[in-house]
């Protein structure tokens, strides 16, 4: 065979097209069952070196788990070859996973949340005086960016927050002889964790429906208060990135009735520095460290919340909190304490992180990540609504996010906007609807933070316009989305009926495989 | 397998009004009044455009349909291979035609028509009389008024449901209503509930599943209804109007109460009772008159009428004696209202000016909203 | 300067794409927010290391003022616990690809959704049961979830929990289960375990008779317990709770089930749970999340307000898709009373918990529990010289009590001999946990300290 093939290709290389050609790894990995052989090992344990244990029979395991069996390398390339079929914040342009704030996650923080890794949380505080010194001061700051005069670190993420928050709320007005106080007010585009958490707690929800501007309707709340109201529970800038300018007279409507205001901060990565929670009377709010203050979202945790509260509301705080002396931190129960909301402090690698990214940035810098936030996102927005049948409804300033909405697409094509997510994952991004029930029809909802670029931004706004490019020429192609992913189209059906559905590898054996009844 | 087989019907006259501005193309008269205007039959189109979409979806489906207007010239259109079943249509189409095509069509998996509020009406009189074994209907908008809860946004969009279905074949429940056209030809739009239809489930509405999203549950209209109930206190009367979520209520109660009629209730531990059903204006008069009474309402089509012609015996004079309402609604439905208010027609624009202000909405079980209501008269429709 | 972490402050992107979108400054944008709710001064914060060395060396002075359980010897335990955590399941969840996706759809993301269905499979053999959610925060969530889930199942607001469960978590099962379910303590045996059951009703150690009848919706019975005795009594209390229409909880730590038998072999209906032993570090107690587990009764697993994760087909054959079980089961839920949220909870720690049992396989479990058994047994018999040992006639796994004079005198004196012997649960009672961290000679080194100083 000659060396000297026919050139196929030459130089300088070709530019690169308008978009990306992506493809999702594909590694068409078996369940890890499948890789199971009988004898493997992962993992040798050490011998007992003691006596063994004989257990009684009611208590013994009478057959073994039928657990797979895998060498080590086996089971490490299994599970690497899982992590490359996902797209992290680290992979892929994170615009698209709106109200998530999907930020960088500095990989040094990483390397401070391992340092703790081997505290155990009840060592005696002489021990630990270091970590209770980050809990501390990390809630000073938080105090300090919220106009809060405390803030618990403990819940496990921002709906624990929330339900934390509820929980202070009811022991609050129980404290005052006001139990009968039944009723929370929230707004259909706050986060539905508050009207959620509220009825977990047992509260009656009013939800308070956008006027036809967009805001949440005033007089509607005028209406809505009374003796009955425990709390309002709202988010600002709504989950549509719309600031609602009256938000002071929402909270002194509920201060007038003896109801207490409680502010969802999950959006409030644009307004770091520039407006505070306590200034606009609040009482309660929570931040999500995992969105505004850059924790890694973790595949979905573990999170982290942070219950930030007024002076009246400090004895009610879920305990333990960290408290200064003199020359040490010491850990303290308030005495009207709510208690445990999870176990121990908090999750102390996720507190470890946040502290940290703070203290990278700064005053200024946390003003920049605001500004830039809310440039980033109006940049976006002024790019998407140059797409033909795009739109933002309600004719308002935005400032980190935007819901927009394909309807007038959809109506022409018959394409839906999640078919529309599909096929644009195509190109590696992610992209994300709303939460149910759509008030904006066909909506999608986009979140810039601090962290791309102005090209990023650029080849988001391409994919879209491409996508629905393709929808008014092949409506029937998009639909028919994904080509480029790590598996096809994917037909949901059997997860809904009981007698196929298969929740785990056992259950779809016994099910599909051995074809045994329910 | 048998193929998937979809029924189709075509209204060729609907939409025929609205062109030329006649706000509907109920009768014969107005018919003819439109085509003199110059007005060109859409629906055949609409209907074509629905088939070759779901064809290019779903090639594999077979079509079956009637001869001439309704249905054969469209399916021609579509370029589909066809099947035709019944006899010619008359020329000029009337609703007895159409429900005449639905019953030839009966044994397909999902029957598509094209038409306005009115031809789902004639559907739905049809389907009835098919019984439990009838087929799903999904319409294809080509009429003038398309409030009922069957039809998709486009046809385009109708032909992807289609196509949906047919690899998922899960149903839903849709409200048909009507208005009357004399009256929304004088600017008022007042629609009544009519019925309902089964039409597919629209499957694509459940995906964008995401992990930090949290869900309070989905509010049902069993929700709504137990929350109805755990409100209702002895010895008041309850006025129940037309629809779905309020016979619901009757369900919850261990009452048969009507889906159109108005009924009234009385709330009692254990044991309720149906004081009396499907009441006329004087019933209902005598009956809340110097009684304590709450009127039950839901939400009929998508204009956001709470108080209309469609519950015409809540009159003036039972209104006044009446001295609560309460709104039964779906957020969903109150969001599809896009910020525009509830709407109260009484008949009487002093009444409905009294009633205009804020009205509580039960949206689930211990869910509820605040939201305006105003009088028609004001709204610019 | 521009700071790493943002690239748009670059001053002349900012300049060029505030001249895209026409307006002067951002200041614009923030013209919805009125003057009086703005801050009129920057934030009153530490000054900040933007430079990484400076952070690090920040950070390294902080977290070098703690001695953990690595430089001491621990015998720390009560809810978080100190197992050898393998190396590859430290690789596994500091991947980037894992460590900062989210909430993706099931192509994009399909590594996530595998993954997680691998978790709920591998535990769903080692509790045979077929039911497994995607994880919530952690056991206590997860103990109060599974008694909610019971109380709308059976339609009761009454539940009876043994007291040998820690006080922190009964602290959060009173909050999470205010206002509306009841929860009844039944005081622990003499012997340790749960109190007995005797002609239908539960006989107390204080020899108080608690009747069980149809207002309960549940027991809750943890094993091991707070003490660390392992319950044998399941089999009753599950007859007990089901000859009432009534179901058996069981709060398991699943690390015990290479050895112990599962709950669903005694009569559990629920079983939950906290997974940090499963390859998860302490992490000064970040490091928990909970299991939930059901068999696939759909009634029962309408209840479920967590997420679960099943397979279906693709257009492809041979290819696995996942999705998400009985989506809209909440809207066919029995009860609307008591509904919880669902939303981001510890996710990367139940594929964690899914390397660790993937590399455990059904013999490294069994040969864990083995050793974990013979330890604590060896630690109980080699202390037993020198103080009280609680219930020494119980199988223990893992932890066990011993009374002393004076509990944090005690400690205070190992923690001079750089040990950290135990957790207090009151002045005169300690708690010691021991793994297969510990040695032989770590245990004889704890002995003697402990003779030492009492």
């Amino acid at each position: 065979m000659s060396s000297q093939a026919e050139p196929f290709a030459e130089l300088p290389i070709a530019p690169k097209p308008p978009l990306r050609r992506f493809h999702q790894a594909r590694w068409d990995e078996p369940i890890i069952f499948e890789l199971s052989k009988t004898g493997r090992r992962g993992l040798a344990v050490p011998e007992a070196g003691a006596e063994k244990v004989e257990l009684p029979e009611s208590v013994r395991r009478a057959e073994p788990p039928r657990l797979p069996e895998m060498a080590q390398l086996h089971v490490l390339r299994h599970y690497l070859r899982l992590s490359q079929e996902n797209l992290g914040v680290d992979l892929n342009i994170d615009v698209g996973q709106g109200t998530c704030t999907m930020k960088y996650s500095p990989k040094v923080n990483d390397q401070f949340a391992n340092m703790i890794a081997e505290l155990h949380p009840l060592q005696h505080e002489d021990t630990v005086q270091g970590v209770l010194e980050v809990y501390w001061r990390l809630e000073r700051m938080l105090a300090e960016i919220s106009g809060m005069s405390r803030v618990s670190l403990q819940p496990g993420s921002g709906s624990a927050a929330i339900y934390a928050n509820i929980a202070m709320i009811r022991a609050y007005h129980a404290a005052r002889g006001e139990g009968h106080r039944d009723q929370v007010i929230t707004t259909m585009f706050s986060h539905p964790s508050n009207a959620a958490c509220a009825k977990t707690a047992g509260y009656e929800v009013i939800t308070l429906m956008p006027d036809a501007d967009g805001y949440p309707d005033i007089e509607a709340l005028r209406a809505a208060v009374g003796p009955r109201t425990a709390a309002l529970l709202i988010t600002n800038p709504e989950d549509t990135g719309i600031f609602n300018p009256r938000i002071r007279e929402f909270v002194e409507l509920v201060h007038g009735v003896g109801g207490l205001a409680c502010y969802d901060q999950a959006n409030a990565n644009g307004i770091l520095g520039i407006t505070r929670a306590r200034d606009a009377g609040f009482d309660l709010c929570h931040f999500n460290l995992h969105k505004t203050f850059s924790t890694p979202h973790a595949c979905g945790g573990p999170a982290a919340g942070a219950c930030g509260v007024s002076p009246e509301l400090e004895p009610f705080l879920p305990g333990p909190m960290v408290d200064r002396t003199d020359d040490r931190f010491t850990l303290t129960f308030p005495e009207m304490s709510v208690g445990k909301i999870r176990p121990f402090l908090g999750v102390t690698p996720n507190v470890v992180r946040a502290y940290a990214w703070i203290m990278a940035m700064g005053a200024e810098g946390l003003r920049e990540v605001a500004e830039t936030a809310v440039l980033n996102n109006n940049y976006l927005m002024h790019k998407v609504l140059q797409i033909p049948g795009a739109s933002a409804p309600w004719d308002k300033r935005r400032v980190e996010q935007v819901r927009y909405s394909w309807q007038e697409l959809s109506e022409e094509t018959g394409v839906h906007s999640e078919e529309i997510g599909v096929r644009a994952a195509d190109f590696g991004v992610h992209y994300w609807t709303s939460h149910h029930p759509y008030v904006v029809p066909e909506p999608f909802t986009l979140e810039p933070t601090e962290s791309y670029s102005m090209e990023d931004l650029d080849e988001y706004a391409a994919i879209l316009a491409h996508v629905a490019d393709e929808a008014r020429a092949d409506p029937e192609f998009v639909k028919g989305a994904p080509y480029n992913q790590t598996v096809h189209k994917i037909d949901m059906t059997p997860l809904d009926d009981p007698k196929q559905w298969a929740p785990t590898w056992r259950a779809y054996v016994r099910k599909h495989l051995r074809g045994e009844p329910q | 397998m048998s193929p998937f087989t979809v029924g189709l019907v075509v209204n060729p006259v609907a939409g025929l009004g609205g062109a030329v501005g006649l706000k509907g193309s109920d009768g014969a008269e107005v018919q003819r009044e439109a085509l003199s205007r110059g007005a060109t039959p859409q629906a055949a189109n609409r209907a074509a455009h629905a088939v070759r979409t779901l064809l290019s979806r779903h090639p594999a489906t077979r079509i079956v349909t009637v001869p001439g207007a309704m249905g054969e010239h469209s399916a021609q259109a579509s370029g589909a291979v066809f099947d035709l079943v019944g006899l010619p249509a008359s020329p000029v189409t009337t609703p007895a035609d159409t429900r005449a095509a639905v019953i030839a069509l009966k044994d397909v998996d999902l029957l598509l028509f094209a038409g306005g509020d009115g031809t789902a009406r004639d559907v739905l009189d049809a389907v009835r009389g098919l019984g439990v074994g009838a087929p799903p209907v999904l319409g294809v908008p080509a009429g003038v008024k398309v409030y009922s809860g069957c039809f998709a946004l486009s046809p385009a969009a109708a032909g992807f449901a289609a196509a949906d279905y047919a690899a998922s074949p899960r149903r839903a429940e849709a409200e048909v209503v009507d208005l009357d056209e004399e009256r929304y030809r004088h600017g008022r739009v007042s629609p009544r509930l009519y019925g309902v239809l089964a039409v597919p489930a629209d499957r694509a509405r459940l995906s964008g599943r995401k992990t930090g999203s949290s869900s309070a549950a989905p509010a049902t209209v069993e929700g709504i209804a137990g929350e109805v109930v755990a409100r209702m206190r002895p010895g008041v009367r309850y006025v129940l109007g037309p629809g779905a979520t309020t016979t619901a209520v009757g369900r919850e109660l261990d009452l048969v109460t009507t889906l159109l009629g108005v009924d009234v209730v009385e709330y009692q531990e254990g044991r309720s009772r149906l004081v009396a059903s499907d009441v006329t204006e004087a019933e209902l008069f005598a009956l809340v008159n110097g009684h304590e009474a709450v009127a039950v309402l839901s939400v009929i089509g998508g204009q956001g009428f709470v108080l209309g012609r469609g519950n015409q015996q809540l009159s003036p004079r039972v209104l006044r004696a009446v001295q609560n309402l309460v709104v039964l609604a779906t957020q969903q439905k109150l969001a599809a209202l896009n910020g525009r208010p509830l709407l109260a027609d009484t008949g009487e624009e002093d009444l409905d000016h009294k009633l205009a202000g804020h009205v509580q909405v039960i949206t689930g079980y211990r869910e509820s909203t605040v939201y305006r209501i105003a009088a028609a008269s004001e709204e610019n429709l | 300067m521009t700071h790493p972490y943002i690239p748009n402050a670059e001053p002349g992107v900012r300049a060029e794409m505030l001249a895209a979108i026409g307006v002067p400054s951002v200041e614009e944008f923030y013209a919805d927010i009125p003057a009086d709710l703005r801050l009129d001064r920057p934030l009153d914060l530490p000054e900040p290391f933007v430079a990484e060395y400076d952070l690090v060396r920040h950070m390294r002075g902080l977290l070098g003022n703690t001695t953990d359980t690595v430089q001491a010897l621990s015998f720390l335990g009560h809810g978080c616990y100190p197992h050898h955590v393998p190396a590859v399941c430290d690789e596994v969840n500091s991947r980037s690809e894992f460590l900062t996706a989210y909430a993706g759809e099931p192509y994009e993301d399909h590594g996530r959704f595998q993954a997680l269905f691998e978790y709920v499979s591998m535990m769903g053999e080692l509790l045979e049961m077929d039911v497994v959610n995607v994880p919530t925060y952690d056991g206590f969530q997860a103990a109060g979830t599974a008694l909610r889930m019971a109380a709308r199942y059976t339609g009761r607001a009454k539940v009876l929990v043994g007291a040998a469960i820690s006080g922190d978590k009964l602290s959060k099962l009173r909050d999470f289960l205010a206002p509306d379910i009841e929860i009844v303590l039944a005081a622990t045996d003499d012997d340790g375990e749960f109190a007995r059951v005797v002609d239908g009703r539960i006989l107390t150690a204080d020899a108080a008779r608690v009747p069980f009848d149809e207002s309960f919706a549940a027991i809750y019975l943890e094993t091991p317990n707070v003490y660390g005795v392992v319950e044998t009594r399941g089999r009753e209390l599950a007859d007990l709770a089901h000859a009432h229409g009534a179901l058996l909880v069981v709060g398991a730590d699943p690390i015990s089930l290479g050895v112990l038998a599962p709950p669903a072999a005694y009569g559990a209906d629920i079983v939950c749970g906290d997974i940090q032993s499963l390859g998860i570090h302490q992490n000064y107690g970040g490091g928990h999340a909970g299991y939930i587990a059901t068999h696939d009764h759909e009634r029962l697993v309408a209840e479920f307000p967590s997420r679960l994760f099943g397979i279906a087909p693709t257009k492809v054959p041979g290819e696995y898709g996942f999705g998400d079980v009985f989506y809209d089961r909440t809207s066919f839920a029995l009860r609307e009373e008591g509904k919880e949220w669902v939303g981001t909870a510890a996710a990367l720690w139940g594929i964690t918990a899914g390397v660790y049992l993937a590399l455990m396989g059904p013999q490294g479990m069994k040969d864990l529990g083995e050793v974990v058994l013979a330890r604590t047994r060896y630690a109980m018999d080699a202390l037993a010289k020198f103080a009280e040992v609680l219930h020494a006639g119980a199988v223990h796994f893992r932890e066990f009590a011993i009374r002393v004079p004076d509990a944090h005198a005690l400690l205070a004196a190992l923690r001079a001999e750089n040990i950290y012997g135990g957790v207090p649960l009151d002045d005169r009672t300690l708690l010691v946990c021991v793994t297969e961290r510990h040695s032989i000679a770590d245990i004889d080194r704890l002995v003697q300290a402990v003779k030492e100083a009492l």
